[in-house]
């Protein structure tokens, strides 16, 4: 592999100085993804500003009642919050539905939001990818994709985006805070992932050389009662084929709020807004799910050969907001 | 040297009871070195270059700039390499491994072909280096894909007993099916890695491999070396399945180590196995079965197809366990094969039984169905006397006996044969079971038994202890022909210059050796027996057990189990988890009840990913894989495996002088079978096609017909 220098920062404000403009460089945080992708080649830094050890490993409380998460609390450490278990539970489980227990130990909240697809084609360096290398091709929407995306795909590229914690954000309107050498910003993760559009390359609204410095959920008393299932092709340990994160406060038989983000779907993890508005003033029972899981995927545009996670997203959307409905009666 | 003559005699003790790995502590501990670990003075690192394309010919390789790389020593590749010779018949009966023969003309038969080898100072400068290398390709038109249906070499496999079409024809219930099964490959945790250097005018290489006589031997014919100058060393191996032999990597080491007469390492990485190390086939294959009412066979009819590379004929014979498992009047069995632009397939856990008893033990459990019979009746009527194509008589077979065992300690008896009806939440539950068989053989091996003066034995053997706790195995057979206790015996095992000796294959490595051990082992404790004591460079007898192995009578010997599986299914979202399994097996004594298990577990376990999981995908445009690693090529984790159990009947083999049959591959025959057999019970759908992944249990839900 090529060679690489390496720093360590001590503080945001030196990490930021330390990335500089360079473009060779990469911030290096639980090393779960870069360092595997450096190993293959789809990575090729000339230098890691390592922010592990970076004073952001915090989960706080804030005034109005949200949590904020800073950007190296490890995924273990942010499962196994209390305040995240019992305010925003479909947080917890989304994160102990990925991975495993060592790679938790050691992947950070930043680093998750950051980590690139599991496309087969973007991990081989051998073969064109639009992403990897922009204009030489999408050879997945011919080839393998039965765990490409269905929606928000282009013509350019069909990859999803692997990451379990994101869809949980996601359905609770997380903001991301980051620092830059011009000073601090903030994106909602609504707006933190770009369209693929023709720019598959280009995942981020992030500023170059930004820093992730913590992850902000906004107060959601929906989120106390919510919840995240994941499907995958084994029972551990390997990405989802589709996921669904959910929230649902209900009165009187009637579908008051409603969270719905989906994973494995999309090159990002997908707020289902148009479920959630069909929801909302609807009856809580399997009919409007399923009526508002049918407007979701209407706008699916599955390919050959995976047609299939138009069905089981429907069936997974319906089950488990039937199952929130069901756990709220007991 | 004594002459071997089988001979059963009484155990000792130690045979039979548990005994923990003798190596263990050294393997747990990380004081058991690895062929990738051993330090050497002056070590280069090779690296292979791989082919990007499926099919053409080098034009030219930009070896320059890679040359002025950091500490690059040397680029071999088809210029200048040494000729090496690879027409010759090896000790397994086969042809070496196209891709071993290196770098002898610019031909890229597949993806993944070894084109060039970067050696340099350190392992990542080699790395680097090698995936620098510009090769310029004429690339040409490739076809890789595989449906089962043009089989275009005729097939050198056909059985055909009685008229087909008229058994058929006269049969009250007919199963016609197709069964396919994907590419699959075996990666043991160990990847391959060999170091190659001369040392007093002998070849050394320390290897991780299934064979040090065998590798020996063949990397003396590809360089035409005299036999006794070279030594393969392979001390520990972290599991091979098959695919460990002489490969790419060691040829590569040697052509360095040669060139430029220091030490050189090849380590092959987890992707550039998915190319040159083998893998299975996928299958494709027909059955016809035609039965009475009562389920009697009429006619069974096991024909596959399996494909192979352009530069070596592989077959996966599927169909071989039709002709040991059920009679009929007509009885048709072939392998066929088609040639792709693939790499070459090879010999991955039970090769032929594994895919092949998915298909013949999935449809007998649709044999069973429509004839409304109980899938275990169904076997136990079709138990045949003699074996349904040799007509030899059976060694032993304790079939029945696994299956009654089996179905008491599974619960069998309650079942409900009627699918779709158990839910418990989201799940449906149902069981499934099926017959393995798997061959019993042995091959001739030597051994050299030495008393030390110290009270002590050493066991020499070059067998090889690729995971499966053969050297304990080893230990405690000798042990009891000696009669001493196991501690007191040391086995030295994986070096060729203890002679020649069968692989870790064929689930015939410790019965081979064990053989040899026993008979140098017995006559030692004979002649020691005469007294006179032991001076001090010790006694030593030695075995060679050809004449005996050869005057075995001609029998059908297998090993045999019954296989049962419990599954949940969730419809709506695909998933499938297996919830227990249970897996009776008649497989000779066991040596040693702690690793059979594990053995036995490990197959079955390797038999759930086979049912829903292992698939390896290849991209028509390339030629090559996708997701070429452990994160894409799925296989069982821990949450995937829920209670197994496996365990034995009393089935000595009669003419083995320790009664062994062997238990390496039995555990993954029949194992995908039962768990689809259950898939069916729970769902009511027919998964002819593995993995019963989740799409396809999703499409069978929406009303497709049988997947």
């Amino acid at each position: 592999m090529r060679e690489f220098g390496y720093q360590r920062a001590s503080d945001v404000a030196g990490a930021v100085a330390l990335l500089g403009a360079d473009p060779d460089a990469r911030f290096l945080g639980g090393g779960t993804n870069l360092v595997d992708l450096m190993k293959t080649g789809v990575e090729r830094p000339a230098r890691l500003v390592d922010v592990r050890e970076l004073p952001l490993d915090g989960i706080e409380s804030t005034k109005d009642g949200g949590l904020r998460i800073g950007a190296t609390v490890t995924n273990s450490d942010l499962a196994a919050h209390p305040e995240v278990r019992r305010r925003y539970p479909a947080l917890t489980q989304a994160v102990l539905s990925g991975a495993s227990g060592q790679l938790r130990n050691m992947a950070t909240v930043g680093g998750n939001l950051l980590q690139r697809t599991r496309c087969g084609y973007f991990a081989d360096v051998t073969k064109p990818c639009n992403k990897r290398v922009p204009g030489s091709g999408c050879p997945a929407i011919e080839g393998d994709h039965h765990n490409h995306a269905i929606l928000g795909a282009s013509q350019h590229c069909v990859a999803v985006h692997p990451s379990d914690m994101g869809v949980a954000l996601a359905a609770f309107d997380a903001v991301v805070s980051y620092e830059t050498t011009d000073g601090p910003g903030e994106l909602a993760l609504a707006d933190f992932y770009l369209p693929v559009g023709d720019t598959p390359h280009r995942e981020t609204a992030l500023p170059p050389g930004a820093l992730i410095t913590a992850v902000t959920l906004p107060p959601a008393p929906v989120a106390a009662r919510s919840r995240y299932r994941k499907v995958r092709e084994r029972a551990s340990y390997a990405f989802a084929i589709g996921s669904v994160a959910a929230a649902l406060e209900v009165r009187d038989g009637v579908v008051r709020e409603a969270r719905l983000a989906l994973g494995a779907v999309a090159s990002r993890p997908w707020r289902a807004r148009t479920a959630e508005r069909e929801l909302t003033g609807a009856r809580a029972d399997g009919e409007s799910f399923a009526a508002a899981a049918d407007a979701e995927l209407a706008a699916a545009k599955p390919l050959s050969h995976n047609g299939y996670k138009v069905t089981l997203m429907r069936n997974l959307m319906v089950a488990v907001l039937s199952e929130l409905v069901e756990e709220a009666s007991r | 040297m004594t002459t071997a003559t089988a001979k059963a005699t009484t155990a000792q003790g130690s045979v039979g009871t548990a005994h923990t790995r003798v190596e263990g502590r050294d393997k747990v501990t990380g004081t058991a070195r690895y062929a990738g670990d051993l330090p050497f003075t002056e070590l280069a690192y090779g690296w292979l270059v791989l082919s990007t394309v499926a099919r053409g010919r080098i034009r030219s390789m930009e070896t320059g700039p890679v040359l002025a790389m950091p500490g690059v020593l040397t680029v071999l590749h088809h210029q200048n390499a040494p000729r090496i010779d690879s027409d010759y018949i090896g000790r397994l009966g086969v042809p070496p491994d196209p891709s071993a023969a290196l770098f002898q003309h610019d031909r890229v038969p597949h993806l993944g072909w070894p084109v060039a080898l970067v050696v340099a100072e350190t392992s990542e400068q080699a790395r680097e280096a090698a995936e620098a290398l510009v090769v310029h390709y004429e690339e040409k038109p490739h076809d890789t894909a595989f449906d089962g249906e043009r089989p275009d070499v005729p097939s050198q496999d056909t059985e055909e007993k009685g008229d087909l079409e008229a058994e058929l024809a006269a049969s009250a219930v007919v199963v016609d099916a197709r069964y396919t099964t994907p590419e699959e490959h075996h990666h043991p945790m160990e990847p391959h890695a060999a170091t190659a250097r001369w040392e007093g005018g002998r070849l050394d290489v320390v290897d991780s491999d299934q064979g040090t006589a065998w590798v020996a031997e063949e990397l003396a014919k590809l360089f035409s070396l005299e036999p006794s100058a070279v030594r393969v060393r392979s001390e520990h191996v972290g599991g091979a399945f098959g695919s460990k032999g002489a490969r790419a990597h060691q040829v590569a080491a040697v052509m360095a180590a040669t060139a430029l007469q220091r030490p050189v390492r090849v380590v092959l990485t987890r992707r550039q196995m998915f190319s040159i190390t083998g893998y299975r086939s996928p299958t494709s294959q027909r059955i016809r079965l035609g039965a009475d009412a009562d389920g009697r066979l009429r006619a069974l009819e096991h024909r596959s197809v399996n494909l192979t590379s352009t530069v070596f004929e592989f077959v996966e014979p599927c169909a071989g366990v039709s002709r040991v498992m059920y009679d009929a009047a007509a009885h048709h069995t072939s392998n066929e094969v088609v040639r792709l632009d693939v790499p070459t397939p090879t010999w991955m856990r039970a090769p032929g039984e594994a895919p092949g008893s998915f298909a013949l033990e999935s449809a007998l459990d649709e044999l069973a169905e429509r004839c409304g019979i109980d899938p275990i009746e169904l076997r136990v009527r079709n138990e045949p006397e003699l074996g349904p194509v040799s007509g030899l008589p059976f060694s032993t077979r304790r079939l029945t006996d696994c299956f009654r065992e089996g179905a008491r300690r599974f619960g069998w008896a309650e079942r409900d044969p009627r699918p779709g009806l158990r839910r418990e939440g989201r799940w449906l539950l149902g069981t499934g079971t099926a017959a393995a068989s798997f061959p019993s053989g042995a091959a001739p091996s030597t051994a050299a038994v030495t008393a030390q003066a110290d009270g002590t034995f050493t066991v020499r053997i070059a067998a090889a202890d690729i995971g499966t706790g053969a050297r304990t195995a080893i230990t405690l057979v000798a042990a009891d022909a000696l009669e001493v206790a196991p501690d007191r015996v040391r086995v030295r095992i994986g070096d060729s210059d203890f002679g020649p000796a069968m692989i870790a294959g064929g689930s015939m490595g410790t019965r081979s050796w064990s053989w040899a051990v026993a008979v140098a082992a017995r006559e030692l404790r004979e002649r020691l027996a005469l007294g006179g004591g032991v001076p001090p460079e010790g006694v030593t007898v030695r075995s060679d057990t050809s004449e005996a192995v050869r005057a075995l009578a001609q029998k059908e010997r297998h090993s045999f189990g019954a296989q049962f599986a419990e599954v949940a299914v969730d419809v709506t979202t695909g998933e499938v988890r297996v919830r227990r399994m249970l897996g009776i097996f008649a497989a000779g004594r066991i040596v040693n009840p702690l690793t059979a298990r594990s053995q036995f577990i490990g197959g079955m376990i390797w038999g759930i990913s086979m049912a829903l999981h292992e698939e390896a995908v290849r991209d028509r445009a390339s030629g090559g894989h996708v997701g070429a690693d452990l994160a894409g090529y799925h296989v069982a984790t821990q949450a995937d495996v829920p209670l197994v159990e496996a365990d034995w009947v009393d089935d000595p083999d009669p003419d083995d002088p320790v009664g062994i049959k062997g238990v390496g591959e039995i555990g993954i025959v029949g194992a995908a079978a039962a768990i689809a057999n259950a898939v069916w019970h729970a769902t009511g759908v027919r998964h002819r096609s593995l993995p019963i992944r989740p799409d396809r249990v999703l499409a069978a839900a929406e009303g497709a017909p049988d997947a």
